[in-house]
């Protein structure tokens, strides 16, 4: 079960990127603004056509996969938390079935379980709070039970509370096979959940290895232009300027 | 099956006999002379008429707003009504009224070419923005066309006749002209329904769908086919009736979950419910001459859509 890039590029966005993603592991996509992050979690996504190179899922290239097939393997969650219409919260967890072409019960209850939002099943969308959302939206991607789940800064607008509940749920997701891929701002997160890092810096990859070192001073001097430091113990880091 | 299909089909059902019997002159069926021939030849082909233009519309516009994401949208503002209505003018400006086959054949061929001229432009991408646009555009270039023929009429009859069709009507229509409309509404409403779980998956917004597994080409080329047919249908054999697709969605949602897929049936029903109302309401109104649907619903469209946005911007507040 592989995903993985291949001398991939899109646009300006892009360039001569490859790699290879892992299942059972969370890995964090890190770079600066514009570095291209959001646009190769597309890629792998499936979201974006390659002007060079390719996407292959497995063995079989995702551009030309059919798009159900590839939406039962591979779950997306984007930055925005877009809800349109005022539907019920349990319909949204089921989309999450749509391309199986089922709304069973046992994986959208699971995916709900697994969140703790059974209280929030009966309400409306527009009725819930930032953070439940968050968990809602997470609880659609899980019901598909999909292979890669796929999320652009989930984190984004959490308070602290909400952020390291959704690490603990993505990290089950990883430890029950799935391959977790995020992208995020926050370097300590990414530095203390994650099990490897990739860096981006103007489309290209700057880094990719275990966080210490994909995330080491030379690295965020060299791609970010800040001096700063790492303190605290093992999976307790915290950043500060020099 | 929602509960908003069943009240709406029963309400459906009730009114439709009823307003056979409704007109300038009241129909009682042991009483009036020739009942049998008004009603066959008159009452019932104008009724159904009506159910077949309204479900059109309300499926269309419900198809629309759910594609949009936007409870504001009008499948009118989206340039096939535009360009039905110049192909049906261009009939009239040219004196092809002698068959009564031309007209709507002008009017679906009008809204043939916007259809085109839209998927053209917008449908090899598939985005909201362009689709947007392009209807604007495709809207007002008809309507302009249609104002430019209105000014160069040949004659001061076929100014007044092209003025009084854009303003819609279901009077004087005959068992043909649902012959005409039935078979291509019904397949532009089925159509329409068969998106409705795709739309559902657009809620989420258009990324979020396409990594649900959703063609959004597909889907987009499916509307304005279903749109197409619903919609220039409607403006072949009644004009421009305004402002049902826009009101309908809304008076059915409270109803639902407010998921589009199970908003199109229903406003189907009901938008079938209320252009058979406004028609009996223009039919018994003691006007000189009657008033035209198309202008009576108007007139209750605008208030309607103003209510709308000011409690959209106390929700706001």
């Amino acid at each position: 079960m592989t995903l993985a890039a291949q001398d991939l590029s899109i646009g300006v966005r892009l360039h001569d990127v490859s790699l290879a993603l892992e299942p059972g592991k969370i890995t964090a996509i890190c770079g600066p603004n514009g570095a291209g992050k959001s646009t190769l979690l597309k890629a792998f996504a499936g979201l974006l056509q390659a002007h060079a190179g390719a996407v292959n899922l497995d063995d079989s290239n995702l551009a030309t996969l059919h798009p159900r097939e590839r939406a039962k393997r591979i779950g997306y969650l984007p930055q925005a938390h877009e809800i349109a219409w005022d539907v019920p919260v349990r319909s949204l967890v089921e989309l999450g079935r749509m391309a199986h072409g089922d709304t069973r019960a046992e994986p959208v209850d699971a995916a709900i379980a697994a969140l703790n939002i059974e209280p929030l099943q009966d309400r409306r969308a527009q009725s819930l709070s930032g953070g439940e959302t968050a968990r809602v939206l997470l609880a659609r991607v899980l019901a598909g039970e999909p292979a890669w789940i796929l999320a652009d800064e989930p984190l984004a607008a959490l308070d602290i509370g909400h952020q390291l509940a959704l690490l603990r749920h993505l990290r089950a997701a990883a430890d029950q096979g799935a391959g977790v891929v995020l992208v995020l701002h926050d370097l300590a997160h990414a530095m203390n959940y994650a099990d490897r890092v990739i860096v981006l810096s103007d489309g290209r990859l700057a880094a990719d290895g275990e966080p210490e070192a994909a995330l080491d001073v030379s690295t965020l001097q060299s791609v970010w232009k800040v001096d700063a430091q790492w303190i605290g113990a093992d999976g307790k880091r915290a950043l500060i300027a020099r | 099956m929602n509960r908003a299909v069943l009240l709406f089909g029963l309400l459906l059902a009730i009114a439709l006999p009823l307003s056979l019997l409704a007109g300038r002159v009241w129909l009682w069926p042991d009483a009036t002379p020739n009942a049998a021939i008004i009603l066959a030849e008159l009452r019932l082909p104008r009724a159904l008429l009506a159910v077949i233009v309204g479900a059109g519309l309300g499926a269309a516009g419900a198809a629309m707003q759910g594609y949009l994401r936007n409870p504001l949208a009008d499948p009118g503002l989206f340039g096939i009504a535009p360009g039905a209505a110049l192909g049906a003018v261009v009939a009239l400006w040219f004196g092809y009224t002698a068959s009564a086959w031309l007209l709507p054949l002008f009017a679906l061929l009008g809204a043939g070419g916007a259809m085109a001229l839209l998927a053209a432009i917008a449908g090899r991408t598939g985005g909201i923005a362009l689709f947007t646009l392009a209807g604007l555009m495709v809207a007002s270039l008809a309507g302009a066309l249609t104002a430019l023929a209105i000014s160069m009429a040949p004659n001061a009859f076929a100014m007044s006749e092209i003025v009084l069709w854009l303003n819609g009507a279901l009077t004087d229509r005959s068992w043909r002209e649902v012959l005409l409309a039935a078979p291509l509404v019904g397949l532009g409403v089925l159509l329409l329904w068969r998106t409705g779980k795709s739309l559902d998956a657009l809620t989420l917004g258009e990324p979020v769908a396409r990594s649900l597994g959703v063609n959004t080409g597909a889907l987009l080329w499916t509307l304005i086919a279903g749109i197409g047919l619903t919609v220039g249908a409607s403006v072949a054999v009644a004009g421009i009736i305004g402002f049902v697709g826009l009101i309908v969605p809304h008076l059915v949602r409270p109803l639902t979950d407010s998921r589009p897929s199970q908003l199109i049936l229903p406003s189907a029903l009901a938008g079938a419910l209320l252009v058979l109302l406004a028609d009996s309401a223009v039919r018994v109104l003691p006007f000189v001459t009657e008033l035209r649907l198309g202008i009576a619903l108007s007139l209750l469209g605008a208030p309607f859509f103003l209510w709308l946005l000011i409690r959209m911007r106390r929700g706001l507040e």
